[in-house]
């Protein structure tokens, strides 16, 4: 499969990638490496580019890491000596890095204790809240997509439903809560439910723009095959609709996890959310800079996860 | 109406095997289209007999409608009055017993040259192929038009000529009644489409397809066509001209263009578009 893609994809990289590792060279930061070995190298491993000095493959790709990694790592050290410093002052009213780290230490080292209530590990807190993400986003999911398409596909569905989707969408997540609580009578649901109706309208959104902007000659395409309606969904309109479809996805999913910390503020019992909110009423700020830290990183992953399977999925359906 | 002896071989000269009813008839076709000036007419009264095995083409201005009467046969228009038939049936939806070459190949991004044939043969092969059989079929159409070499590429990987072989493969492999192409070469550079056209008439002639092409190029018209049907400007259009292209076949570029026939034909569709129906750029 895809024989010359892949080979035309193994073909380009070096030159880019030596170009890369010039440039980190520039920066002083793998100088030593990019310049002690290129005796080594002139193997005809390399195509023979003019300028370009001849250097072994695995130098390329150590100094392409180190110029995707240094700087973030750079800005991050940076960011922190400012806090250290401005938090060590005297009457400062937010720990330094130090302390933080030394404060939360059993937080970080034990992540999955449990002494029942409350008072479980980071990891379990995350997990909790992970977990209504999961259902009230994959409920979102699949009520977003079918009313997406719905909007999308057919004109009257799109009058009578686009007004209400414009005026709800702007409802800020935590407003729904309490009529929430009021319906389902418990937290948990509620909570779930807020993830879901914050999550749902950008799916709805970009998933209705993305089937009305299905190219007219893939319709004809369907209609001089005579394809029926479910081998249409499946065939034409997902592949073609994926990219938008993905990118409301990742809205969602951001949104979604905005949403949840709030939410269990409110609501209460396991969940980093209230873990925050607990950490607050006794005064443990060191902790709550512990979890925004691993709320940051979950945020983060949930992000790259959708645009990666999004990017797996939708491949090559946005190239024409 | 003339009426006489129908001759079962395919690729004899097609004008000979007149019926009483034609294999394929467009009749006092009309098309008004709605537009926030009101109504516009492109067509107006467009009758056309193209019989089995014959090559046709549409030509006429950007605009005429040619593309337009072109999405009628296939279905994707409906026509506002008159009517078409294909064999005697009455064409009111699309079908792969018409199908299209679109201009600009139309092939699915997200699936391989052979995934996009293999999509179209799928619905035409139900109780008539089996997996194998499907399988050598859309192999075969890759063959045809010499792709099969590509046929795990997806669109983005071929070039513009090999994204429109495989829209023809595509069509093929449908075995369409008619073979309906809007300006398949139209977006090709001149000796990509100079030889895509050698194909074309080489694939016709193996298949003995019944073609209708809308182009904007007089010579390909020429080369290609049994009869070039040129059409009058819009709005209101409707066929100017049917010129008969007597050349025999297999044609060959070369040799037809210094063919004094070739030429005459030539003169006379340059003649019709650009003296009788001059259009104001």
């Amino acid at each position: 499969m895809n024989t010359t893609a892949t080979v035309a994809t193994v073909a380009a990289p070096p030159e880019t990638s030596l170009r890369k590792a010039d440039a980190v060279t520039d920066l002083g930061a793998v100088a030593a490496a990019a310049t002690s070995t290129p005796a080594v190298a002139t193997a005809a491993a390399q195509p023979p580019t003019p300028t370009a000095k001849r250097r072994p493959a695995w130098v390329d790709v150590l100094g392409d890491w180190a110029g995707k990694i240094l700087p973030p790592l750079v800005t991050v050290a940076v960011l922190l000596g400012i806090w250290e410093l401005a938090s060590s002052q005297a009457g400062a009213a937010l720990p330094p890095p130090s302390k933080v780290i030394s404060d939360t230490k059993e937080l970080i080292l034990d992540p999955f204790f449990n002494n029942g209530g409350n008072d479980v590990g980071m990891a379990w807190q995350l997990l909790a809240s992970l977990e209504r993400v999961l259902y009230g986003y994959s409920i979102a999911v699949v009520v977003g997509i079918s009313l997406g398409v719905l909007v999308g596909q057919f004109a009257i569905a799109m009058r009578g439903l686009d007004p209400i989707f414009q005026v709800l969408r702007t409802v800020p997540p935590l407003a729904w809560l309490p009529i929430a609580l009021a319906g389902f009578r418990d937290g948990n649901p509620s909570a779930i439910f807020v993830i879901f109706i914050t999550a749902v309208w950008p799916i709805i959104i970009n998933t209705s723009i993305g089937i009305r902007n299905i190219p007219n000659d893939y319709r004809n395409v369907a209609r001089v095959v005579q394809l029926n309606g479910v081998e249409y969904f499946w065939k034409i309109m997902m592949p073609a609709a994926a990219p938008y479809i993905f990118s409301g996805l990742r809205i969602g999913v951001g949104l979604s996890w905005l949403a949840i910390v709030a939410a269990e503020m409110l609501i209460g019992g396991v969940g980093v959310g209230f873990f925050i909110w607990d950490a607050w009423n006794s005064s443990r700020i060191s902790d709550i800079v512990l979890a925004l830290f691993y709320v940051g990183i979950v945020g983060f992953i949930l992000d790259r996860l959708v645009s990666w399977i999004g990017r797996m999925v939708a491949r090559g359906s946005s190239v024409s | 109406m003339k009426i006489s002896i129908v001759t079962p071989t395919l690729n004899a000269a097609p004008r000979e095997h007149r019926m009483s009813q034609s294999f394929l008839e467009l009749s006092l076709v009309s098309m008004v289209f709605k537009t926030r000036q009101g109504p516009f007419q492109a067509l107006s009264n467009v009758n056309l007999r193209v019989e089995k095995g014959e090559f046709v083409t549409l030509i006429g201005h950007s605009g005429c409608g040619k593309s337009t009467l072109l999405n009628i046969i296939a279905g994707l228009y409906r026509c506002t009055s008159g009517g078409v038939l294909l064999e005697g049936r009455e064409v009111d939806e699309p079908g792969p017993d018409r199908a299209v070459v679109f201009q600009n190949h139309s092939l699915l991004p997200w699936l391989t040259a052979y995934e996009n044939i293999e999509l179209a043969v799928k619905k035409t092969s139900v109780g008539k192929r089996n997996k194998a059989q499907m399988r050598d079929w859309v192999l075969h159409n890759l063959k045809l038009v010499q792709m099969d070499h590509a046929m795990n590429k997806r669109p983005e990987e071929l070039s513009g000529g090999m994204k429109q072989r495989v829209g023809i493969a595509r069509a093929l492999a449908m075995e369409p009644k008619v073979l309906l192409m809007d300006e398949p070469f139209g977006a090709l550079d001149a000796l990509t489409r100079a030889r895509l056209q050698d194909e074309l008439l080489r694939i016709v002639a193996d298949t003995g397809s019944t073609v209708v092409m809308v182009t904007h190029d007089v010579d390909e018209a020429v080369l290609l066509s049994d009869r070039v049907v040129m059409m009058t400007n819009g709005p209101a259009a409707t066929i100017g001209e049917i010129l008969e292209v007597n050349l025999s076949r297999p044609r060959e570029r070369l040799a037809l263009a210094t063919d004094a026939r070739y030429l005459s034909a030539r003169k006379a569709v340059l003649e019709f578009l650009y003296q009788k129906q001059l259009k104001a750029a």
